[in-house]
């Protein structure tokens, strides 16, 4: 086996923006992230936090104030757009107004150089990977959001890139074709074994969309991993908080090691958690619990409150409890047939976590 | 409630609509009609008659300085769209910075310039280097009628090309094309509507112009206007109706002309 070589590598790279004056930006901190071959990898962060400033640098519309980015071991920072094989669908898609969907889609291996004749079966492959074979003559203006979507996703693959850098595509479909789109995109990426970066603020669709995700805040990327790891496994506070509805409890530590913890709440419940990495025996912690990972129970739990709120969604039921304590607890319980299952609003109730549920949390 | 305000229910507005539009077309409406006039005076009416066509066209000073207006028309135009598409492009394809303003008025400098005061500096620089090059072709003229169309070409390009999309020449260098390319490829063909609009605009000002012309212009360098302007002192005959009817229906033809044009692009 060969060794594993990455697509994709930043290596300290910071982008820093001269603003008026002496307020410079630091849009990207320092950044280092390695993103493997046929990978579908996603920057999620709020807005602001770098992530289409990193995807900029690497399709080269921007170069960094430091550091490298390596394609395939090759340092591709100081090149123009044009010589990299790296291909971008635009957040507004970009498509040229003045050309057919096939001129379109065929624009890439034009500027190649490539002959006619390639050309044209390349077009007529990707017309009938996004089936759009009968939109071939229209123009762009004459076909629907989510054909156009469609066409800048063909004409980005179209010349074959190394890599395909996604911002926040699908941002601009209503939620059902959005749905659509994310499933679309995978068998893509399945099909084509492109390395695709998508970036996007949306934590359900990095969820479930990505291989790998990185999380990123302030220019900073705060956590690389599954979509389980950064859901269940979440590094630091922010990322906890970003992804998903969590819990946040604070407690002692009794004694930690091996990636795990023995924490003491302030109720006086001791729970067991995994730890990131090793903290100190008597200082205090952030634990984060998720609401579907507690359990409500009649009698007495970890935890001890009175029910607030009974909220029905349906799939399940979001029970929300004032601790004793004073904080807030959300609980979700999967609903079966019996609705909120016997719990109703003022219910003095206990909530029980299980061991390796919870997650201490580095703040 | 009172409803909405409408400007076109006031006292007084339709009436006032009507003297405007009557005091614009009525003169032009007179000599349009007194150029079919069989009649040497150009105040009574005498019958219908083509004969003032007839008389233009069988003058050759005014088929001499049609030709002549034309021909600087068309260098002038296509030389300051070529310019101008350059002056936007490097105006609006920039971070801005301090100055670019400062630039815009240089470049506009021509609107804003008095034609009289141009046309006096132009004369004074143009008779010196007749002097030392020996040169009084219509190389001046056309060099001075570019100049001062230069702006009426660059505005309605700058425009264009700023309600240009941006993220498409961004797109177009992701897909593999040189900036070269791009231009030639995305740029240029988007720009298209604005650069005819700017070279009909330029057409029409050079082929209008007097001031700078009347100044300019070496002996027998006439262009239709300034034939027109030295015939009036001679005393009046329909045949200028008939020039400038002439002349209107082509104005009008190449603003249509463009008009269809344009929409068809975008």
């Amino acid at each position: 086996m060969t060794a594993i070589r990455p697509a994709v590598e930043a290596k300290g790279v910071s982008r820093i923006f001269q603003g008026a004056g002496q307020d410079a930006v630091r849009a990207l901190d320092s950044v280092s992230v390695s993103i493997r071959e046929n990978e579908f990898f996603t920057l999620l962060g709020p807005s602001g936090c770098g992530k289409t400033t990193l995807l900029r640098l690497i399709a080269g519309f921007d170069y960094p104030t430091d550091g490298e980015i390596l394609l395939h071991g090759q340092d591709i920072a100081p090149l123009p757009p044009f010589k990299r094989p790296v291909n971008t669908v635009f957040q507004s898609y970009a498509l040229f107004p003045h050309m057919t969907v096939a001129e379109n889609i065929g624009f890439g291996l034009k500027m190649l150089g490539k002959p006619k004749a390639e050309i044209a079966a390349r077009v007529d492959a990707m017309l009938k990977l996004v089936h759009m074979q009968e939109q071939r003559n229209r123009r762009t203006s004459q076909i629907s959001g989510g054909q156009q979507q469609r066409v800048a996703l063909a004409r980005a693959l179209a010349p074959q890139p190394k890599v395909l850098l996604l911002d926040e595509p699908l941002s601009a479909l209503d939620y059902k074709l959005r749905k659509e789109m994310q499933i679309e995109l995978k068998r893509l990426q399945h099909e084509t074994g492109i390395t695709f970066i998508f970036v996007t603020h949306d934590q359900e669709e990095a969820l479930t969309m990505s291989d790998r995700i990185a999380v990123m805040s302030s220019g900073n990327i705060l956590q690389v991993g599954t979509p389980w790891d950064v859901y269940d496994r979440p590094a630091e506070r922010f990322v906890a908080d970003f992804i998903g509805e969590t819990n946040f409890l604070t407690g002692t530590i009794e004694s930690a090691g091996n990636g795990h913890a023995r924490i003491v709440l302030s109720s006086g419940a001791r729970v067991y958690a995994a730890a990131a990495k090793d903290f100190q025996p008597g200082s205090t912690a952030t634990l984060m619990v998720r609401p579907e990972h507690a359990k409500l129970v009649k009698g007495a739990g970890d935890l001890a409150g009175t029910i607030e709120t009974i909220v029905y969604f349906g799939t399940d039921t979001h029970i929300h409890v004032r601790l004793d304590g004073g904080e807030a607890f959300i609980v979700r319980q999967q609903n079966s047939r019996c609705a909120s299952c016997g719990f109703e609003r003022g219910d003095k109730v206990g909530i029980s976590i299980g061991d390796e549920v919870a997650q201490l949390l580095k703040d | 409630m009172a409803d909405r305000f409408d400007v076109r229910r006031q006292t007084g507005f339709a009436s006032m609509a009507m003297l405007c539009f009557f005091l614009l077309y009525l003169p032009i409406a007179t000599l349009v009609v007194y150029a079919f006039n069989d009649n040497e005076s150009l105040a009574i009416w005498k019958g219908f008659s083509l004969r003032w066509f007839h008389a233009a066209w069988n003058n050759s000073l005014v088929i001499e300085s049609s030709i002549r207006s034309f021909e600087i028309a068309a260098i002038a135009a296509i030389l300051a769209t070529i310019s101008a598409t350059m002056a936007a492009l490097a105006t609006t394809r920039t971070k801005p910075y301090r100055g670019l303003t400062f630039k815009y008025a240089f470049i506009n400098q021509p609107l804003m310039v008095p034609e009289i005061v141009t046309a006096v500096a132009l004369l004074i620089v143009f008779s010196r280097i007749k002097i030392w090059t020996g040169y009084s072709g219509l190389g001046y003229l056309i060099l001075a009628h570019t100049a001062f169309c230069v702006p009426f070409a660059y505005l309605p390009i700058r425009a264009r090309l700023e309600s240009m999309d941006l993220s498409l020449e961004t797109a177009a260098a992701d897909l593999y094309a040189t900036k070269w390319q791009t231009f030639r490829h995305v740029t240029l063909p988007l720009l298209w509507p604005g650069i005819l609009a700017g070279l009909m605009l330029a057409f029409v000002v050079s082929l209008d112009d007097v001031v700078i012309t009347e100044f300019v212009k070496s002996g027998g360098q006439d262009t239709l206007p300034t034939f027109m302007l030295g015939q009036i002192r001679r005393g009046v005959t329909p045949e200028i109706n008939a020039i400038s009817t002439v002349f209107l229906a082509l104005s009008i033809g190449i603003v249509t002309a463009f008009f269809f044009i344009s929409r068809k692009r975008t």
